[in-house]
């Protein structure tokens, strides 16, 4: 992989992005809301590396956070040992929302633009690069088509591919199969598997599904609601029954504090 | 997927029904076996689906019962017919006439609506990196949009005296509020996943607002810039009118004001056709394939 050469001069054995006591908070008109407090943890060249927890814990704002759209107020976030100030192309965003894609762009030009505005690469080099991974993502018939045509999962394998295409250190995706159709997401979890087997690309997966938490990741940050703190960090499981355990395990852990309000009462 | 997952716990529920029943697979029939998959419309239906073959049968219905009408009343004077309208029309073309007022009319148009998009396009951006610009747009806006240009008509007389000063002074007054207001509008309904992306290129200042604002807001940029053309248009043959009487060359307006002088109502029925002949030439050659190769193709306007 060409990222992997560009930054050779990084050592594999400290981790790439490291969050340390990152607390978030946020203004609504009227309150102050504190979206996580005190966050840990270190994601490691080729991790597929999962921010798992119920509504309201904060993962989404914390990977924003990562992103650079959002400053801690306490704690520091930093990649390949800089602190991230703001959004830059070393870290691509894969959105849930189907309208990531620019609209005046066909699949081949947003992918292309990408690299370009970005000035990752020059001239002809831009087009053998996304042309690449849309190859990847098996659009390659679609390469001229506008977004508008395209179905809600081949719209998010034009978003990975155009995250891919700029080897970005870390990609980062915000629920990127969250609305899609069940099969589809399937599907698309099982093309996310196969493209990391062929690039081993590091990825940071937000979800608030247990299941594809398991199936995606391979390594599992839990976090717990109001505010987001960190509960446990876990390794997936290798086996059928391993995953089947895990997600009992998991579930348990999300919900004790309900089960013990529970059998209080 | 969890209920996959969870399903082995929920057997309980397969209780056999009232009525046994045997499980199905089928699998779909041959295509050749479907008699009718796909069959053109018939040509009326087809040429009836065209909205500019309605359009014309509709101006063709109008004209001829202007026509008739004429004809019932024949009062040259009051309301000429169709084809005497034609007629003159024709007759001022051959003669450069039209050609030249309506030439006179656009020149000043263009620099007028021009100067407007520029004046907009500073306004907005002031709008779009600052609180005080948008306050000042804001603010701007909805005191003078309401303003009719025309209005201004008198002030812009005594200021630029008689002349293109003045019609370019009110026809920039006229443009450049909708302008404003639409692009700004534009701007703030982008969404915030849009503005994310452009950002996530590293993407700033001039270049994320080119690249990125200015075409997802283009269907409201484009809306601006029609209802600002409409204005002006108005506007411009209106002042015309107004002051046409002591301008040199003069326009269109200055061109049915003179004919009504004349008593030639032929030739004021001539002039406003050339109005609204531009009119619509404006928005069905220009706007009109202007957004069917952006909003349209992209998928932001039907």
């Amino acid at each position: 992989m060409r990222a992997a050469l560009d930054t050779a001069a990084y050592p594999d054995t400290s981790p790439l992005l490291s969050v340390r006591g990152v607390t978030l908070q946020y203004k609504t008109p009227k309150t102050l809301v504190m979206a996580t407090y005190r966050v840990d943890f270190d994601v490691f060249r080729g991790d597929r590396f999962i921010l798992l927890g119920p509504s309201g814990c904060g993962k989404s704002t914390l990977l924003k956070s990562v992103g650079g759209y959002l400053a801690p107020t306490e704690g520091t976030i930093s990649l390949k040992g800089k602190t991230v100030t703001r959004p830059g192309p070393d870290r691509m965003m894969v959105f849930q929302e189907f309208d990531q894609l620019l609209p005046w762009k066909t699949v081949r030009q947003n992918v292309m633009f990408a690299l370009q505005a970005s000035r990752r690469l020059y001239g002809k080099e831009i087009e053998d690069r996304a042309m690449h991974y849309i190859d990847k993502v098996n659009l390659s018939a679609f390469a001229d088509s506008y977004p508008h045509t395209l179905s809600g999962g081949m719209k998010q394998r034009v978003a990975i591919a155009r995250g891919m295409a700029m080897e970005p250190d870390i990609l980062l995706m915000d629920e990127p199969f969250a609305a899609l159709d069940a099969l589809t997401r399937r599907k698309m979890q099982d093309e996310l598997l196969s493209l990391w087997d062929e690039t081993r690309f590091t990825v940071l997966f937000v979800t608030h599904s247990i299941p594809e938490a398991i199936k995606v990741g391979s390594r599992i940050l839990l976090l717990s609601p109001h505010p987001g703190q960190v509960k446990a960090e876990l390794e997936t499981a290798a086996t059928p029954e391993a995953a089947i355990a895990l997600e009992k395990r998991i579930q348990h852990m999300l919900f004790e504090d309900e089960i013990a309000r529970a059998e209080n009462v | 997927m969890s209920d996959m997952l969870t399903h082995g716990g929920s057997g309980h529920r397969k209780q056999a029904a009232v009525v046994p029943r045997s499980e199905v697979v089928r699998e779909p029939a041959e295509t050749r076996e479907f008699s009718v998959v796909e069959k053109p419309l018939s040509l009326f239906e087809r040429l009836y689906n065209q909205a500019w073959i309605r359009k014309v049968v509709i101006l063709v219905l109008l004209a001829g019962v202007w026509e008739i009408y004429g004809r019932w009343l024949n009062n040259p004077l009051l309301f000429p017919t169709f084809s005497a309208t034609i007629e003159a029309f024709f007759r001022s073309i051959a003669s450069g006439e039209l050609p030249g007022k309506a030439w006179a009319s656009i020149h000043v148009l263009l620099i007028g609506y021009a100067c407007g998009i520029a004046l907009a396009a500073v306004l907005t951006a002031a709008a779009i990196t600052s609180r005080i610009g948008t306050d000042f747009l804001e603010t701007m806006t909805s005191m003078l949009n309401p303003l009719p240009a025309i209005a201004l008509l008198p002030l812009a007389l005594i200021w630029f005296g008689l002349g293109n000063g003045s019609l370019i002074f009110v026809l920039v007054h006229s443009v450049t509020w909708s302008v404003a207001l639409n692009t700004h509008s534009g701007f703030l309904s982008v969404s915030n996943t849009l503005k994310m992306v452009g950002r996530n290129y590293g993407l700033r200042g001039g270049r994320y607002v080119l690249q990125i604002l200015v075409p997802a807001a283009f269907p409201s940029i484009l809306t601006g810039l029609k209802i600002g053309w409409a204005f002006a248009w108005r506007t411009l043959i209106a002042a015309e009118l107004v002051f046409g009487v002591s301008a040199g060359s003069g326009g269109l307006g200055w061109f049915i004001y003179e004919n009504k002088n004349l008593l030639d109502i032929a030739n004021v029925f001539a002039g406003l056709f050339t109005v609204i002949l531009i009119g619509l030439a404006v928005e069905n050659l220009i706007f009109r394939v202007l957004e069917r190769h952006t909003v349209q193709r992209w998928g932001m306007q039907s």
